[in-house]
């Protein structure tokens, strides 16, 4: 089976997109496994700044060369930074998908409710348990 | 999930760590490493598909030509023997029932190759109205089919196989390959030069070896399905499904040069005809995307806000960095340059109608 990269210290959830928490403001981008499973992406199209989003709801597209994927929100909050070098190059997920592929960046509110998040252990084996399908 | 047929190579392409995926009834490889990569490789090597899934339909005996000259929409009794021709098979209201390749084997001996989805369809359809003096057999599972194609294609195929010099496109020699029997055939669904080569089955996947060991030196990449279609829409090439269905003219798709129009007297000749003689209401064309987004199939074409349209095939064109696609417009706006949208999402992205091929 394929090894993923699925860093310790990131939130995940099950529509595999990890959220890294600093205070009030979520980075958002999809994982390793995502990205492979993906292919080369082609486009990626994301709100703009300023724009609400609510957990669990699309935000954005992420399109391969033969498909198209809905981005869905993994917190509340309001859109406060979007990855602007992804309309050039949004090769960029593929080759660095939690460092220059990030997406968006959110400001939540304080009593934002995170636990659905998976923990890296956890989203690990949401990634083997559909790789033995 | 029930699995689907399997040509004699779906263990090789395991072993290469393909994505599997099913397509007409069949597991195949959608790609190997990555799309962009696979058709990059044709474009400036070469690269080597499986098409095993493909059908040969094949017709024997005196009344074979007959037959397959009143099926199809090119002309078959001056097809000489070792040549091949691209045509459709038409029904009675002048749409497409499948686009093929005949191959003319013998005198009395021609096989069409033709598209996976279709071959049952295709297969009842033709012995539904060959003559009673022809031999019609499918013989789809006696055959792997591999294309090799890129401008490497001549070169590696000459390490394995002996070429007749100067080779025409169109032209097919019985020969072997890897010292196994083989028809190369000099056609292909890229747009860039290559072979396909039909084989037993049971020598697939040792043809599949020796030209993946004899091409590596020059660049040769095995390449999965998700590659051939990028690679046949920037050449323009029809997909049954999408360009061709059975509500399609050929002439509305652009192909009146495979359909003999002097002659007729083939299957759908006469409502072809009678559709010519009628204002048309579509023409495919060509477009690319010039603002940011890919149109894929079934999205609308805009003119001036009103949908006059539908793309029938759309994906990012990695030679050309931008997204293409072909559709049908009215036939006034088939004209190169012309500006249209393209619906994509709650957007109407700019587009242009350009000149096909693509490249």
């Amino acid at each position: 089976m394929a090894d993923y990269e699925i860093p310790a210290e990131l939130h995940y959830t099950r529509e595999d997109e990890w959220c890294r928490v600093e205070g009030n403001r979520v980075v958002i981008g999809v994982t390793d496994y995502a990205q492979q499973q993906l292919g080369d992406i082609v486009f990626v199209e994301l709100p703009a700044v300023g724009t609400a989003i609510e957990r669990g709801e699309p935000f954005g597209v992420i399109e391969s060369v033969k498909a198209v994927s809905d981005l869905y929100a993994p917190v509340t909050g309001e859109v406060v930074e979007v990855n602007a070098d992804l309309g050039d190059r949004p090769e960029q997920v593929n080759e660095d998908c939690y460092g220059d592929g990030w997406l968006i960046a959110v400001a939540i509110s304080d009593d934002a409710d995170l636990t659905e998040h998976l923990d890296a252990a956890t989203y690990r084996r949401h990634v083997e348990e559909r790789g033995q399908e | 999930m029930s699995a689907g047929k399997r040509t004699p190579l779906y263990e090789a392409h395991r072993a290469l760590g393909a994505r599997i995926v099913p397509f007409a009834g069949f597991e195949m490889p959608v790609q190997y490493t990555s799309i962009l990569e696979e058709h990059a490789a044709v474009r400036n090597a070469a690269g080597l598909f499986d098409v095993s899934h493909m059908g040969e339909i094949h017709l024997s005996g005196p009344g074979a030509v007959a037959s397959v000259e009143r099926l199809v929409s090119c002309p078959v009794a001056s097809l000489q023997t070792g040549r091949v021709r691209y045509g459709l098979l038409c029904n009675e209201e002048g749409g497409v029932v499948d686009d093929v390749t005949v191959y003319r084997l013998a005198d009395d001996a021609l096989f069409l190759c033709v598209n996976a989805s279709n071959i049952e369809k295709d297969y009842r359809w033709i012995v539904r109205h060959a003559q009673r003096d022809a031999r019609v057999e499918d013989r789809s599972d006696r055959f792997g089919l591999l294309a090799l194609q890129g401008p490497a294609s001549t070169a590696i195929l000459s390490h394995v196989a002996t070429l007749p010099p100067a080779m025409k496109r169109f032209r097919f020699v019985p020969g072997s390959v890897a010292g196994a029997h083989a028809l190369i055939s000099h056609t292909g669904y890229t747009g860039s030069d290559g072979f396909e080569l039909y084989v037993e089955a049971q020598d697939t996947l040792r043809v599949w070896h020796a030209l993946l060991e004899a091409g590596k030196p020059l660049g040769l990449l095995p390449c999965g399905l998700g590659a051939r279609d990028t690679l046949r829409l920037e050449a323009a090439l029809p997909l049954y499904g999408h360009e061709l269905d059975d509500t399609t003219s050929p002439l509305e798709a652009g192909l009146a040069r495979f359909v003999k129009r002097e002659t007729g007297g083939f299957l759908g000749a006469e409502a072809i005809e009678r559709r010519a003689q009628e204002p048309a209401t579509r023409a495919l064309a060509g477009f690319v995307v010039e603002d940011r987004g890919v149109a894929r199939a079934s999205y609308a074409i805009l003119h001036s806000g009103e949908r006059v349209g539908v793309v029938t095939s759309g994906a990012p064109s990695p030679t050309l960095g931008k997204s293409i696609g072909l559709g049908y417009v009215p036939p006034a706006l088939a004209v190169p340059g012309t500006s249209i949208e393209i619906g994509i999402r709650e957007r109407a992205v700019a587009a242009r109608i350009v000149a096909t091929p693509f490249l």
